[in-house]
């Protein structure tokens, strides 16, 4: 436990707050744009380093990292998707690897960097950013608008309304409020759990590290660390799952039924 | 759980990263990815052409080793049937030449014969005048009994 005096459910409300400024629907999640800037500048600011040095040559450590990545990404992508991938691929990576960048945070000690913030006079440190769910509602809603963007553009108008008002069920009169509504839900669906995926395993699993940081402290690594361990799991495959379901998304939105 | 204006940001922040990697981190790895694998394919194939070729060659080696043996082989007999004609050539001159000496050694002796007989006569008839003068006391006349000799002489 961190500061003197503290009830456990007090604690526990504290580690959940968000540093925030404003009010109403004005106001911002400091910690969360922060946190997620800073780790953006950091991962992306490495693969840049890696990318403007590569060689087709022989490559150095880091440059064979970053493509471990890259490849796999890409690889995801071309059996998933096929069309012009000249956005796609990159956004695929840009979710992986931001995604895994703040999910990542999650195995640093809890009280730690709130801590640290506490020195500089910050009461509230919320670290994962994927806990709160402006920031994967913001990931989620802009995959969204993407797959409305692409229908568009791929199907035209006209061959996406027709897409909307007869299928699933075909161009009987009698079907097509039903194909809407089915439509409809489809698509409210995708952004929806996308993001509440994402959030809920991000956030289950900082409940059960705030939990352990309850017990004595020499007890605390009897639970931490298996949690932690298999995190790393979770941490990974949940940046996956984005980003594939997203590379799935899109590439029905490039295909006419 | 409040939805606020930090999703704006995060969409903000969102699109920039995207734009970022799209621009400055996928085109120049992906390229020399790409560049990498054709490298390597390239070499692979120049490797399997040296195998193929290197196959070649074993092939056309042992070719050369074949027909050169068969050269030599050829060779070697010719040198021999050769060498036996130069041999039977010799044996024939050797024959023709030891009869010509033996010929000859036959002729030499021949004249030695002839001559020593020659010289047997004259000394006979010598001998035979000498002792036909002791029987008859005195001197014959060489000349008067001439012909006599000589028949005599042509008897022995």
């Amino acid at each position: 436990m961190s500061a003197e005096g503290q009830t456990t459910s007090e604690y526990i409300q504290h580690h959940l707050t968000n540093l925030h400024a404003g009010e109403g629907f004005w106001s911002f999640h400091l910690d969360t744009l922060l946190v997620s800037l800073v780790m953006g500048l950091i991962v992306f600011g490495t693969m840049w380093l890696a990318a403007r040095k590569a060689t087709a040559g022989v490559p150095g450590r880091m440059q064979n990292f970053v493509e471990m990545v890259v490849d796999m990404v890409h690889s995801q992508v071309k059996d998933t998707f096929h069309g012009d991938s000249k956005l796609i691929a990159p956004l695929a990576l840009t979710i992986f690897v931001w995604i895994f960048a703040l999910n990542a945070l999650d195995v640093v000690p809890v009280d730690l960097l709130p801590l640290v913030a506490s020195w500089f006079g910050v009461h509230h440190l919320k670290v994962v950013a994927t806990t709160d769910l402006n920031a994967t509602f913001a990931m989620s809603i802009s995959v969204f608008l993407l797959i409305y963007f692409y229908s568009f553009k791929i199907k035209g108008f006209k061959g996406f309304s027709k897409e909307i008002l007869f299928s699933p069920f075909g161009k009987n009169p009698v079907l097509i409020p039903v194909n809407i509504l089915f439509r409809v839900v489809e698509d409210i669906a995708k952004p929806i759990s996308l993001a509440l995926r994402l959030f809920g395993n991000m956030y289950a699993g900082e409940m059960v590290f705030i939990l352990i940081a309850l017990l004595p402290w020499y007890l605390q690594w009897t639970l931490g660390a298996p949690w932690a361990i298999f995190h790393l799991l979770i941490i990974t495959l949940q940046a996956f799952v984005f980003m594939m379901l997203t590379v799935v998304y899109l590439s029905m939105a490039h295909e006419s039924h | 759980m409040n939805i606020n204006a930090t999703l704006l940001g995060q969409a903000i922040t969102f699109a920039i990263l995207i734009w970022f990697t799209m621009k400055f981190v996928w085109p120049p790895l992906l390229a020399a990815m790409d560049e990498r694998a054709k490298t390597i394919a390239d070499g692979l194939a120049a490797g399997e052409r040296a195998k193929h070729d290197l196959e070649l060659a074993a092939k056309r080696s042992a070719e050369v080793i074949r027909e050169a043996k068969e050269q030599a082989a050829q060779i070697i007999g010719n040198s021999e049937k050769r060498a036996s004609e130069i041999v039977e050539e010799a044996k024939a001159k050797a024959k023709v030449e030891g009869d010509r000496l033996v010929a000859g050694a036959k002729a030499e002796i021949d004249q030695e014969v002839f001559r020593a007989k020659e010289q047997l006569r004259s000394q006979v008839s010598a001998i035979a005048l000498a002792g036909a003068g002791k029987i008859l006391g005195r001197e014959i006349d060489a000349k008067a009994h001439n012909d006599l000799l000589d028949k005599l002489v042509a008897e022995i």
